[in-house]
């Protein structure tokens, strides 16, 4: 394939070098100067100098013919106008943009981008994903209450399977307002008596103080 | 009517003070406080400093009530994001965007976005100039 990348810092210049490995003809695009010319020094001639938003690189480059053109400067203003222009002025069937800034991802689909990579999300994902038989998200924070809403996993060799709620010791400023069931997804709005299963998804509130303490009940250590 | 204007350069400023004078309700929005100092005392709009491509800023400056936005920054790119965002997401009547490159208006031109490129305006002009000799 004829792959073209915008933006020659880190991500574009690993990018360039996998794809390149892989057998692709790449081409790097970098407007920089004396960053040009390291790209260049390493890269030589899958290095181009010039402006991936202007229209005179992108036909010098040849971008009517590329497969897949890839956006990743550090401004996302600059990766959603690569990709617009090579959508709708080149034709290119496959545009993929670097989202800087997670709150841009609804204008950036609605322009039409077909992938966008947000490394901000993808972080923060892995963290809320990460160890998933102790799983502590919190939610939403409840600012002038002092609340979290949290989503906790129990996880199977918690002391709390097996118990019924009414059993647990848990904080006073707490409240466990759903649970979803791990094999039959069917929600349950807990009473004293519910009892606990392995991998329940529970949802709670609690105050920010016992949250830790709440955490502990569920042997859903951080 | 509303208008939320984005970048206060010397368009920016110049088109506020006009539709502020006109009696309309303006709020200006620059990423540099420096910037509101093009605009006059008697100035009577309201005055943002932040980034035009951040929501945020946008509704802070009071885009979901807007009858106009104009994108006047001196960054194409930031004036084609602003742009799509206040006619994509927040759906305002009358959008227009400052494209400096007339390789970029054209195309977003045709994409439906209301553009005008001063680098044309300006090569007209002085063609038409010179003709007129």
């Amino acid at each position: 394939m004829y792959i073209i990348v915008g933006g020659g810092g880190d991500i574009g210049y690993y990018v360039t070098k996998s794809l390149f490995a892989q057998g692709h003809e790449v081409l790097l695009i970098e407007k920089g100067g004396s960053r040009y010319q390291s790209l260049r020094d390493e890269l030589g001639q899958s290095v181009v100098r010039g402006d991936a938003c202007e229209a005179r690189t992108m036909d010098e480059v040849g971008a009517n013919r590329a497969d897949v053109v890839i956006a990743v400067t550090g401004e996302d203003e600059d990766n959603m106008v690569i990709c617009q222009m090579a959508k709708k002025r080149y034709k290119v069937a496959r545009t993929i943009a670097r989202l800087n800034n997670p709150k841009h991802e609804e204008i950036f689909k609605k322009a039409g981008i077909d992938t966008l990579v947000s490394p901000t999300k993808s972080i923060l994902s892995l963290i809320e994903s990460d160890l998933p038989s102790t799983r502590f998200v919190p939610l939403l924070t409840l600012k002038n209450a002092g609340l979290e809403v949290i989503e906790l996993r129990v996880p199977a060799e918690s002391d709390a399977v097996g118990k019924a709620l009414g059993e647990l010791k848990l904080p006073p400023a707490c409240n466990i307002a759903l649970i979803i069931r791990d094999q039959s997804q069917e929600f349950v709005f807990p009473a004293a008596e519910t009892v606990f299963l392995p991998n329940d998804d529970v949802f709670a509130l609690v105050s920010r103080e016992s949250e830790a303490e709440l955490r502990s009940a569920f042997g859903a250590t951080e | 009517m509303n208008i939320v204007i984005l970048g206060c350069g010397r368009v920016g400023a110049l088109f506020a003070t006009m539709m502020d004078r006109e009696g309309h309700a303006v709020s200006i929005i620059d990423l540099n406080n420096d910037a509101f100092q093009r605009l006059p005392a008697e100035f009577g709009g309201s005055i943002f400093v932040g980034n035009g491509v951040d929501e945020d800023v946008l509704i802070r400056a009071g885009i979901q009530e807007a009858d106009v936005f104009a994108a006047l920054t001196n960054g194409d790119n930031r004036n084609i994001m602003a742009a799509q965002i206040a006619r994509e997401i927040f759906h305002v009547n009358k959008v227009i965007c400052r494209i400096y490159d007339p390789m970029r208006e054209e195309t977003y031109r045709e994409l439906g976005l209301e553009t005008f490129c001063p680098t044309q305006v300006g090569a007209q002009i002085l063609h038409d100039a010179v003709l007129a000799q």
